[in-house]
């Protein structure tokens, strides 16, 4: 294989990696602060791309960005106060179908919103062709957007769980909710705001992703078992396990095009999660110990 | 006499598939019974997939797969022209066991294929076989695991038929042949047939449902219900919990697989739709309205949906309905429409399970 | 003749010894009490007996058969029954249908057969409902044998249990907290039901914090502290253990 080949391999599963690992803290956010995986989502990175694909023409690019990351957020914020604030102690299976329920709705809303055309954002700095040169391999400017946008999410979010004090609640939520209700934290509101910042994140994801993944209304799905299975690979809840493993997988479904065809990527990603699931269900980093403690 | 009660409903039922069929005789409308036997077929995975999740309390969210398997299993033995490997050990054994079958497709061009019946025997083979396999490491998940790993099965299956020429790729598998069960007796959509398919799926279907009626009021499916309510102390009793789920798992799958192999030839092919995980949540959907752990209710809304859906009364916002549907049922009667206390308002008597 | 023997049973949860090294063993017909203050490895030790939790080491027969490393439906099978501290019935049963479910273990009649409905399957069946509802009679909770079970008051709730552990005609029989929950009247009728049931030559282990229902109806005690078997006797030589009393009074040392 040559060396522009391997980079190019590289390059687009790094890419695919930090894009998986954004969806997977997604649900690690909302996992932690309530024991819930919200299948929707995908559907928040959808709604993201979307959103400032159709306000581009009448803004500039950063203000759409910000504008869609925004929207996303109130849906976010909507669907929990909506749909879950107010149900009394619920079981998994019930959540699990109306998450599974509203990821359906958001995306035939999107049907009929945008249609089913492929659409995507321009890209930040030149276009589809234009490249930078590292270390002798050709680089899309974008895929250094892609890389710099997550990284900045990630670092500033476990700055924000590890440093803030309504970062530490939230996890205080996370680690026992009863307990931090009597500590005086106002828990219900911590669970708005956990599904508003998954909402922001995967909407932001979403935006810088869309030039090179392109956006159409039914991704969210498909991005929603990825991540799924990197927040699974990583151990369930562990954000800084899930970029690594987020880039484990992109790499993995990358460079398997050299021995299996384009349309078998897809089995092996779901059948890497079976696998995960199967032998190690607390993660290629969690402790089986402590996994045995949770709820899933 | 007691004990025959409980086949009561099944009674009832059989009266009103024929009433049905009697009436859309008489008034001109025989036009119905094509959607009313692709319904019962889809009404039978349904059944099996009820005793699943709403007796053995186990998730399936990749149900359509073992459907898919039949249909796609079937379907291709009984299209796939074996002319060209005819001289092969393994064709020739299976030639001179009488499984092999010459004959025309619609174009008059001569072809060797699997005769229907081992077909349709290998089919429902294959996914036992797959459902016994997978079985074992899915059922000992729970939860959100137990969800995405059965989300992720379907997902395999279908990706499988969408990526292999063997299965059609994105076209799936069409001109698949009539199948004759028994002389005089064949699935096929042929106009004429059209009133003993009728009678075909829904005598399958009240069969289904007798055996499943007289399950979940045995040993075996007191088990279950108690699995379903506490595993541990199911176990403290000596009940084999990996075991009841996993045979239940099996049955459940044996359901789809009939369905699917059925409704294959019935409608002369299969399409990846037919594997898609949409059609997986619609199926949860449906025992969800039933009320999850209700055999007639899941059977009942089955029917109606499918039939609405058939209909195309909810044009292009199928999917749609079937997510508010979801969405809907789960946030204001978790244990099914026909439990809402409006019912018991009115004094609608209904007696659960 | 020890139907249950215990020897050098240990069982830890991370850095924490919940059992260790504990060996005792209960007769054949007699009735053992386990006691001890609250987290002394009482529920562990039946965790373990009953297959729930496997043991981190040690050795647990039962009926001269090695059980340590059966799975929980395996030992249920070889005649040991038991009831659950915060009681365990089936949602969506009646009281019957949780009693019918004892005799599980008691009967044979697989998928096929149920599915068919064959001869064997309604025999088998009609005469599970018999003796469920024989014992039901005898727990003078007949009358509650078509009400779901977990909509029951607490003690016909752990009436119904305990007919459901009968039903599978143990030969052991793990009783956790009987008496929890119940009032006065009630604790005495259980006494004297424990009693009946040692008499027809079921044989009890059970642990109970009411020291007047243990001493009574006792035959052996085995006292644990912070996971260790510290007294082991009847209740006479226990009740005068020095060790016992300063653990249940509080000692000052």
């Amino acid at each position: 294989m040559s060396t522009e080949l391997f980079f190019q391999y590289f390059s687009a599963g790094i890419t695919y990696g930090f894009l998986y690992a954004i969806v997977a803290i997604g649900f690690n956010i909302i996992y932690n602060a309530t024991g819930i995986i919200n299948f929707a989502q995908g559907e928040f990175v959808m709604l993201g791309g979307m959103t400032a694909i159709s306000l581009y023409p009448f803004m500039p690019l950063p203000l759409a960005i910000v504008a869609a990351v925004i929207i996303t957020t109130i849906i976010g914020a909507l669907v929990e106060i909506i749909f879950i604030r107010w149900l009394d102690n619920p079981s998994v299976l019930r959540m699990i179908i109306i998450t599974i329920g509203l990821s359906i709705l958001i995306r035939e809303a999107a049907l009929f919103v945008w249609g089913e055309s492929v659409r995507s954002l321009p890209y930040f700095n030149g276009n589809s062709i234009s490249s930078i040169n590292i270390m002798g391999a050709n680089v899309s400017p974008q895929v250094l957007w892609v890389i710099g946008v997550c990284a900045v999410m990630v670092t500033i979010l476990s700055l924000f769980f590890q440093l803030s004090t309504l970062g530490r609640e939230m996890r205080a939520c996370a680690a026992n909710r009863l307990a931090a209700t009597l500590c005086g934290i106002n828990t219900r509101n911590r669970i708005t705001l956990s599904f508003m910042l998954s909402a922001a994140i995967g909407a932001a994801a979403g935006c810088v992703m869309s030039p090179i993944t392109y956006s159409q209304y039914d991704m969210g799905p498909g991005l929603a078992i990825k991540g799924f299975t990197v927040a699974i690979l990583g151990g369930l809840g562990n954000s800084m396990a899930a970029v690594a493993a987020g880039l484990l997988l992109g790499l993995v479904e990358s460079f398997s095009v050299m021995v299996l065809p384009q349309s078998y990527q897809e089995i092996i990603a779901t059948s890497i999660l079976l696998l995960v699931l199967f032998i190690r269900p607390h993660g290629l980093f969690g402790n089986k110990d402590t996994a045995a403690l949770k709820e899933f | 006499m007691r004990h025959l009660k409980k086949y009561l409903p099944l009674a009832v039922m059989a009266l009103m598939v024929t009433a049905v069929q009697l009436l859309t005789s008489y008034t001109g409308t025989a036009y119905y019974l094509t959607q009313l036997t692709i319904t019962a077929y889809y009404g039978l995975l349904i059944t099996g997939l009820c005793l699943l999740m709403g007796y053995a309390g186990q998730l399936s969210l990749g149900h359509t797969g073992f459907f898919a398997i039949g249909g796609y299993v079937s379907a291709a033995l009984t299209t796939h022209d074996l002319t060209a490997c005819r001289n092969d050990f393994f064709i020739t054994l299976l030639n001179h066991a009488h499984l092999l079958i010459s004959r025309h497709d619609i174009y008059g061009e001569p072809l060797i294929t699997v005769k229907a019946w081992p077909a349709c025997l290998a089919a429902i083979a294959a996914a036992l076989l797959i459902a016994f396999i997978i079985g074992i490491p899915v059922l000992k998940l729970k939860g959100h695991y137990l969800a995405m790993a059965t989300m992720g099965f379907g997902i395999i299956i279908f990706r499988i038929v969408m990526a292999s020429t063997y299965f059609g790729e994105a076209d799936g598998i069409s001109d698949v042949p009539a199948f004759t069960l028994l002389p005089g007796l064949t699935v096929s959509g042929d106009f004429s047939y059209r009133t003993q398919n009728y009678y075909i799926a829904w005598g399958l279907i009240l069969t289904g449902m007798f055996l499943l009626i007289n399950l979940i009021d045995s040993r075996p499916g007191r088990a279950l219900r108690a699995i379903h309510g506490s595993p541990e102390a199911a176990e403290a009793v000596g009940i084999n919990t990996a075991r009841y789920k996993l045979l239940t798992f099996v049955i459940s799958a044996a359901f789809a697989a009939v369905a699917g192999v059925f409704l294959t030839h019935f409608n002369g092919g299969i399409g990846p739709s037919e594997a898609s995980i949409m059609k997986s949540v619609r199926y949860v959907a449906i025992i969800a309205i039933g009320g999850m752990a209700s055999l007639w209710g899941a059977l009942s809304m089955g029917v109606i949906l499918n039939f609405l859906s058939l209909r195309g009364v909810f044009g292009s916002y199928d999917d749609a309905v079937f997510g508010a549907i979801l969405v809907l049922v789960m946030l204001f009667a978790p244990n099914g429409i026909l439990r809402l206390p409006i019912w018991r308002k009115l004094n609608f008597r209904h007696r659960d399970g | 003749m020890a139907l249950l023997t215990i020897k050098d049973l240990n069982r830890s949860f991370g850095g924490i010894q919940a059992v260790s090294d504990v060996s005792f063993k209960v007769k054949r017909g007699t009735i053992k009490a386990l006691i001890g203050p609250n987290g002394a490895g009482k529920t562990t030790m039946f965790n373990l007996i009953c297959g729930n939790l496997p043991p981190t080491s040690g050795r647990i027969s039962f009926k001269d058969q090695a059980i340590e490393t059966l799975t929980a439906h395996r030992i249920a099978r070889l005649g040991l029954a038991r009831t659950f501290q915060n009681i365990k019935l089936y949602p969506g049963l009646s009281s019957l249908e949780n009693v019918m479910l004892g005799r599980h273990s008691r009967s044979h009649t697989g998928f096929i057969a149920a599915m068919l409905n064959l001869p064997r399957a309604r025999r088998e069946e009609d005469d599970i409902e018999e003796k469920s509802y024989a014992l039901l009679k005898m727990l003078n909770i007949a009358e509650l044998a078509d009400k779901e079970a977990v909509s029951l008051a607490f003690g016909q709730q752990r009436a119904v249990e305990m007919a459901r552990a009968l039903a599978a005609e143990p030969e052991l029989l793990l009783l956790d907290e009987p008496a929890a929950g119940l009032n006065i009247y009630e604790t005495a009728e259980l006494a004297e039901l424990i009693t009946q049931i040692r008499e027809i030559g079921i044989t009890i282990l059970l642990v109970e914090h009411d020291m007047s229902l243990v001493m009574r109806i006792s035959d052996e005690i085995v006292v644990l502290n912070f996971g260790r078997k510290i007294a082991e006797g009847v209740p006479g030589t226990i009740q005068n253990n020095q060790e016992v009393i300063r653990i249940y009074l509080g000692g000052d040392d």
